[in-house]
């Protein structure tokens, strides 16, 4: 880090949305030979900052700099041929292809009459691949190879082009522990061969490992920049959550009644170890953690659709077993699932139809659907809800997205079930649905319902929840109560921190 | 749609999501008013109940593949199915009479349903492979079962099995009877039962459907015996028909079939569709047959007639959806 021109520096960028100011006047600066940690909540405004760095969002007002040259970015082509490379979380390669027509894809070397030069090509890889010591060569197929190559292949890609600053998004989220050790060999190559480095992540264990510089991103402004080396968790989580956080837990809680639903060392192949907890009548459970720490798995597995390997499953003191929804149905267990267009709602649909589906078999006069049975459904779950819609007959697709997803509860609600599972209840949904749909889960609570309520949002699962079950990696790590909870505490437990404390 | 008092530009798009919606009845409409006009052939009883009578066999099977499009799947094996229905019913009443050779061959007929069912239901095969490979493979079959001999009914003073496909009730064939009948109870079972709402559940998302608690398997498999049920009627009718039959009566009908839900406004993504409208889809496509022949073109010409209205109404369907006859992206 002697050289003090910046690789990259973003100057007070400022990008408004309707009705959010995405990005505040946001200034940070990689400088060549750096791995500079970008770190913040959902929502705070990280992707937006790559969308803006990357050309797919024009900034308000503020400037991009590449080693203190103003530019203009207007794609991610663009952003690419001027040195600023990306690495998504999602990879984007041609499986069928070798790693070198990959590396090089839309730009392969041509000989005359439009032939492409395999040697030239060959030899042009091998050489980046080198430099990333990989364990493999130009014309393997991409398809065959691991995760974590095809990322190495995505890197390689990168470095056709004179990269001054590549962008790291959340680039272990699908990486083995090993495969991870192998990656931060090629960033910390990388930082010596000068390049600056952004490395978005949640995960605080990983930051402290890899990063010289932490800047942390809040409520869309930049709340700091600080040493790693002179700085600890403590100070990174009061930046990122701050104190200002409105955390009104004046919901009316209510003594938890009787063990509704107990599991005991429930694991599934690769996706979760050894969950155990119990529920209680009248309790909200909240379940807290990454994308990807097993929680929408483990409540596929409650639902009855994935099989779990071993755990037992307690329904008011009897073992179940759950072979599918319809088991777990029967058994009084309700999933409003993570994503309500695919999994929630049949959009074509009407409402009153998606709200009677799961009983349309009990909904009988004789033989036939009864009309009337299922308009009186649909009348009392729009009255609870207050569902927005001009009348049963309206398809779903026209909702709003909180209307959907109150379509979704209601359908849930109206099987009455003993236990109800809220994946993500609040995503993409308006703020003024949002607290509807949480004070009609305390009020649920309330009515002696027990709850699960699954989110990746903190204000959320402290709003919500009488006990937060802290996920990392398939395990859970700790279980507070709220009195006890801190966000602190929670952010640490969630990021792989503290792991003595697991409860 | 009480959009009496609205502005020009949403009365047009009023008319459009009419046209939308029912489009096909008032293209069907135009079209018999247009051929009338033209032909006074067209309108005589003779002829429409001639054209409906000959439009049954191919009614009779869409009825069946409407359940099996609206939950998403396609079914294009109905054609040789009704072939091998067919060839059986005319052997086993040369061997055991009508009175078991009409449940038998329902039975083996439904058999053949059942395991369709089975491989797109249960086991999640691509329906338009299984279909597509059952159309060969039961070809394959009857040509074996028949030996690749006609088949006859001897003796057709003898037996009362011309009933299905020449008698009449009341003045009005029986085949038409049996076509309305079916229509009346399927389109009962689609509109109005919890199975039918399972069946528009499952072509319109089966990953909800599934949350949901209904089995997709099941349903699916279902939709299945129900088309295959309806092969073995138009082939029981067929054979009762002619009284005797080639190997090969069926081919080339699920196209038509095919032709004739869509038609009817089903859509090929899963999850729409009427029976009333197959119905009209049926009757659009033997009238136009009909009106075609009458016009004095060769009968081969309907084929590419029929290929032409089907990619409209294919078209129609998209554009309205998109809101646009053309678009870069689905």
């Amino acid at each position: 880090m002697t050289d003090t021109t910046p690789a990259l520096r973003l100057e007070n960028i400022v990008k408004t949305f309707p009705g959010v100011r995405a990005l505040d006047g946001v200034s940070f600066a990689v400088l060549p030979g750096e791995v500079h940690a970008l770190l913040g909540e959902n929502g705070a405004g990280k992707s937006t900052l790559m969308k803006v760095l990357g050309g797919v969002h024009q900034p308000d007002s503020g400037t991009i700099y590449i080693e203190e040259e103003p530019v203009v970015m207007t794609n991610p082509l663009e952003a690419k041929s001027k040195g600023v490379v990306f690495i998504h979380q999602e990879l984007s390669l041609a499986e069928e292809l070798s790693v070198a027509e990959n590396v090089y894809l839309g730009e392969l070397p041509r000989k005359r009459f439009g032939r492409v030069d395999w040697k030239r090509l060959h030899a042009d890889t091998a050489a980046i691949l080198d430099r990333l010591n990989c364990g493999f060569g130009p014309g393997a197929i991409v398809g065959e190879l691991s995760i974590a190559k095809r990322q190495m292949v995505e890197i390689a890609r990168a470095l056709t082009v004179d990269a001054k600053a590549v962008i790291f998004d959340e680039p272990t989220a699908s990486l083995t522990d090993a495969e991870k050790e192998v990656l931060f060999d090629i960033i910390r190559d990388l930082r010596e061969q000068g390049v600056g480095i952004v490395y978005i992540s949640h995960r605080m264990e990983e930051i402290f490992r890899i990063s010289d510089r932490i800047s942390v991103l809040r409520d869309g402004s930049h709340r700091g920049t600080l040493i790693t080396a002179e700085t600890g968790e403590d100070e990174v989580t009061r930046l990122m959550i701050g104190r200002s956080l409105d955390l009104s837990r004046n919901v009316a809680r209510t003594a938890p009644g009787e063990v509704a639903f107990e599991v005991r060392g429930l694991s599934c192949e690769g996706l979760f170890e050894d969950v155990s907890f119990e529920l209680r009548a009248g309790e909200v459970l909240g379940f807290y953690g990454l994308v990807g720490a097993g929680r929408t798995e483990i409540a596929e597995t409650l639902f009855g659709l994935r099989t779990p390997r071993s755990g037992e499953i307690h329904l008011k003191g009897r073992a179940v077993t759950l072979h599918s929804p319809v088991d777990a149905i029967r058994h009084g267990i309700s999933l409003v699932p993570e994503s309500r267009k695919e999994q929630g709602l049949v959009l074509g649909m009407n409402c009153r139809d998606n709200i009677t589906l799961p009983q349309v078999d009990d909904l009988t006069a004789g033989p036939f659907v009864s009309d009337g049975a299922e308009i009186a459904i649909f009348d009392q779950y729009r009255d609870r809800l207050d569902i927005k819609t001009p009348s049963w007959r309206q398809q779903v697709g026209n909702l709003s997205g909180g209307n959907q997803q109150k379509i979704v509860i209601g359908k849930w609600l109206a099987m009455r079930p003993d236990v109800l599972i809220v994946d993500e209840p609040t995503r993409g949904i308006d703020v003024g649905s949002k607290a509807e749909i949480h004070n009609l889960i305390r009020e649920l609570a309330a009515h002696g319902y027990a709850v699960i309520v699954i989110s990746s949002e903190m204000p959320e699962v402290l709003h919500v929840a009488d006990r937060i079950v802290a996920m990392y990696h398939g395990r859970i790590m700790r279980t507070f109560t709220s009195d006890e909870v801190t966000e602190d505490s929670l952010v640490q437990a969630i990021s792989g921190l503290g792991q003595d404390s697991a409860a | 749609m009480a959009d009496v008092s609205a502005s020009d530009g949403t009365a047009l798009r009023s008319v459009g999501a009419f046209l939308g919606r029912h489009g096909i009845v008032v293209a069907f409409g135009l079209f018999m008013i247009g051929f009338a006009l033209t032909n006074e052939r067209f309108i005589d009883m003779d002829n429409i109940l001639g054209v409906i009578r000959s439009s049954t066999i191919l009614g009779v099977m869409a009825l069946g593949v409407t359940f099996v499009v609206i939950s998403g799947n396609l079914d294009l094996s109905v054609g040789s199915m009704m072939s091998f229905s067919t060839i059986v019913v005319l052997d086993l009443h040369e061997r055991i009479g009508p009175e078991l050779a009409i449940p038998l061959m329902f039975a083996m007929t439904m058999s053949l349903g059942a395991l369709i069912g089975f491989l797109v239901g249960y086991l999640r095969l691509n329906s338009l492979i299984v279909t597509l490979g059952m159309l060969s493979a039961i070809h394959g079959l009857t040509l074996t079962y028949s030996g690749g001999q006609n088949m006859d009914i001897a003796d057709q003073q003898a037996t009362w099995f011309s009933v299905f496909g020449q008698g009449r009730v009341l003045g009005i064939p029986v085949p038409i009877l049996m076509f309305v009948l079916l229509a009346v109870v399927l389109a009962t079972l689609l509109a109005k039962t919890p199975f039918g709402r399972k069946v528009y559940a499952v072509g319109g998302n089966d990953v909800a459907a599934t949350f949901s608690g209904i089995p997709r398997a099941r349903v699916v498999f279902m939709t299945y015996i129900i088309s295959s049920f309806c092969v073995a009627t138009a082939g029981l009718i067929q054979a009762s028909r002619s009284m005797g039959s080639q190997n090969t009566v069926g081919q080339g009908m699920e196209l038509e079939v095919l032709a004739a839900v869509i038609l009817g406004g089903a859509s090929l993504m899963g999850g729409a569709g009427t029976v009333f409208k197959t119905v009209i889809g049926v009757l659009i496509l033997g009238f136009i047959q009909n009106g075609l022949l009458l016009l004095g073109l060769e009968f081969y010409v309907q084929y590419v007639v029929t290929w032409i209205i089907i990619i409209l109404a294919v078209w129609l369907d998209i554009a309205v959806k998109r809101g646009r006859l053309w678009s870069p992206i689905a």
